[in-house]
């Protein structure tokens, strides 16, 4: 008999599945179930897009791309960037197109963490960061953000998780699944913290486009920190294109050749009919995107007085489609209050420990649903917290 | 102004408070320009859009084409002042081309249309001439496609 724990790497026997897992687990074994628990847009990628790749298969355009991605490809990357975010990047050295932003992050973390470096990761967040940081050796430290600072990361807070062997700051916003944003000033806050020291910052910022009211701000355009900022960032979330797996990085040149190093021997490149997508989207998708936030927001305004109304507390996202209400009102821990909302209205919303410890007492629910469907899902929680309270 | 009526074009359901959310305006705000469109007559009405192939009903729509004489002093308009007045026509364009009018006519059988166009349409003074066009089948009115509405298909990713 072959003992496969024995095989298997220490570092990844030591990694637990995603915690989402489990109560998925449950939920596919329903029928009618309301959801709200997906993580992507419920928009189709835009016609034109769909086009552009159709025309590139037509045309046999089915080769590798250079390791980097389509030159025409990263121009459109640096001018977006600079239109969007007033951010330079040059398109030859210091951008590279990835299988979606978890490539980003998993080559910006390999390619500068050595074994016993910490990473330092503010909580709750995205699920990645943790394994991936822990599988290219690093000692991963966490902060936990709280509620009454809008889930902001905080300047005292990021003081007192840095020692001398901080590599890495994973700078999560705009924030799955708080929806927590990071204004002007409270970047450069963190800035001045950060600024004399010899950190990196890898600021994920796939839900840049997803801010409500304030105008996403990059760290890395705030003063002295381009120099020591990583940008990982990708379509899946701005232009609805999940399905086509393309991100990219930017970075100064000296990180990311060693980055593409990385991309280069696991990768080779990401694949060419989304990228000839991803052109059209960059170069003419702008409208596209303004449509879709609006929509966003006017549903984010939507679940949030809905979720109110019915008892359940929450705060008012700036960012991303994400709603993270404090449930810990009702006597139940997260995963108790979602199980039992599951079974007994047929709801689903994801508790918030799935995203860390710190979840506790929360849940995520996704608004990438139309109104009528989040209309139902309010209906089904509403009756649910009154039988609770009796 | 025009985002506005954009949005409330494709969705006449929205709440002054939701359009205020979509625009980043205040609700007060969005409520007052719609009552000053309303008055201004920019904003006429608000339809439901209806597949009625899906429904018993029995309807045709036909799209016409009409030459007409334009008259002195009045031009097209007081021919399409009299054609516009009559409930069976839905809609009355003035067209560049080879011809004067589309006209968007509905009734519950060809037959009918057949002799609205014959009886009461050519008999119009000024027109001279008339082509009529059944529509067959709608695909997509109104900026809306009539297929069946798109399940969601959205598998569950584990993340």
């Amino acid at each position: 008999m072959m003992d496969y724990s024995k095989l298997i790497s220490k570092t990844l026997m030591e990694t637990k599945p995603s915690g989402i897992r489990k109560f998925f687990g449950l939920v596919s074994k329903m029928q009618d179930v309301t959801a709200l628990t997906v993580g992507q847009p419920d928009f189709v990628t835009p016609w034109h897009v769909r086009e552009a790749a159709i025309e590139s298969l037509e045309s046999g355009k089915t080769y590798y791309t250079s390791n980097s991605g389509l030159r025409e490809l990263r121009d459109a990357i640096s001018a977006y960037m600079k239109r969007r975010f007033d951010l330079e990047y040059d398109a030859h050295s210091e951008i590279f197109v990835t299988v979606g932003g978890s490539e980003a992050i998993d080559v910006a973390m390999r390619a500068v963490i050595n074994p016993g470096d910490e990473v330092i990761v503010p909580m709750p967040s995205f699920v990645c960061y943790e394994p991936m940081a822990r599988m290219a050796g690093a000692n991963v430290v966490t902060i936990n953000t709280k509620a009454e600072n809008s889930f902001k990361l905080t300047p005292d807070e990021l003081r007192a998780a840095i020692t001398p062997r901080t590599k890495l700051l994973v700078l999560p916003y705009p924030n799955n699944p708080t929806g927590a944003i990071l204004k002007k000033e409270e970047l450069e806050a963190l800035a001045a913290v950060l600024r004399d020291t010899n950190i990196l910052v890898l600021s994920d910022e796939i839900y840049a486009e997803l801010t409500y009211g304030n105008k996403h701000v990059s760290i890395a355009s705030v003063e002295g920190m381009w120099e020591r900022t990583i940008v990982a960032s990708g379509f899946s979330k701005a232009y609805a294109m999940t399905g086509w797996r393309l991100g990219y990085l930017c970075a100064p040149a000296p990180l990311l050749s060693e980055m593409l190093k990385l991309h280069q021997y696991a990768i080779m490149c990401a694949p060419t009919v989304s990228q000839f997508a991803a052109i059209e989207a960059m170069n003419n998708g702008d409208d596209d995107i303004a449509r879709m936030c609006a929509e966003y927001n006017r549903r984010r305004i939507f679940i949030h007085e809905g979720l109110e109304s019915i008892g359940i507390p929450s705060f008012m996202p700036e960012g991303a489609f994400y709603i993270y209400p404090d449930i810990s009102g009702y006597g139940l821990s997260s995963e108790e209050f979602c199980e039992k909302l599951l079974y007994e209205e047929k709801c689903a919303i994801v508790p918030g420990t799935a995203f860390g410890d710190c979840g506790e007492g929360f849940a995520r629910i996704s608004y990438a649903y139309s109104v009528k469907h989040i209309t139902e899902a309010l209906e089904k929680m509403e009756r649910f917290v009154k039988k609770l309270k009796k | 102004m025009e985002k506005l009526l954009k949005i409330m074009e494709e969705d006449a359901t929205l709440s002054a408070k939701e359009i205020a959310a979509m625009l980043s305006k205040e609700e007060g705000d969005v409520k007052k320009m719609i009552a000053e469109l309303e008055a201004d007559g920019v904003i006429l009405g608000k339809r439901t859009v209806i597949d009625w192939d899906k429904t018993d009903r029995e309807y045709v729509t036909a799209l016409i084409e009409v030459k007409v004489m334009p008259q002195r002093d009045d031009g097209f308009d007081k021919i399409a002042d009299k054609i516009s007045k009559y409930s069976e026509v839905k809609g009355l364009f003035l067209m560049s081309g080879g011809f004067d009018f589309t006209v968007m006519l509905e009734g519950k059988t060809m037959k009918e249309v057949a002799y609205f166009v014959a009886r009461k349409l050519a008999t119009i003074e000024s027109v001279t001439a008339t082509a009529t066009h059944f529509v067959l089948k709608t695909y997509k009115n109104e900026g809306v496609i009539y297929a069946k509405p798109e399940k969601d298909v959205r598998e569950t990713l584990i993340l």
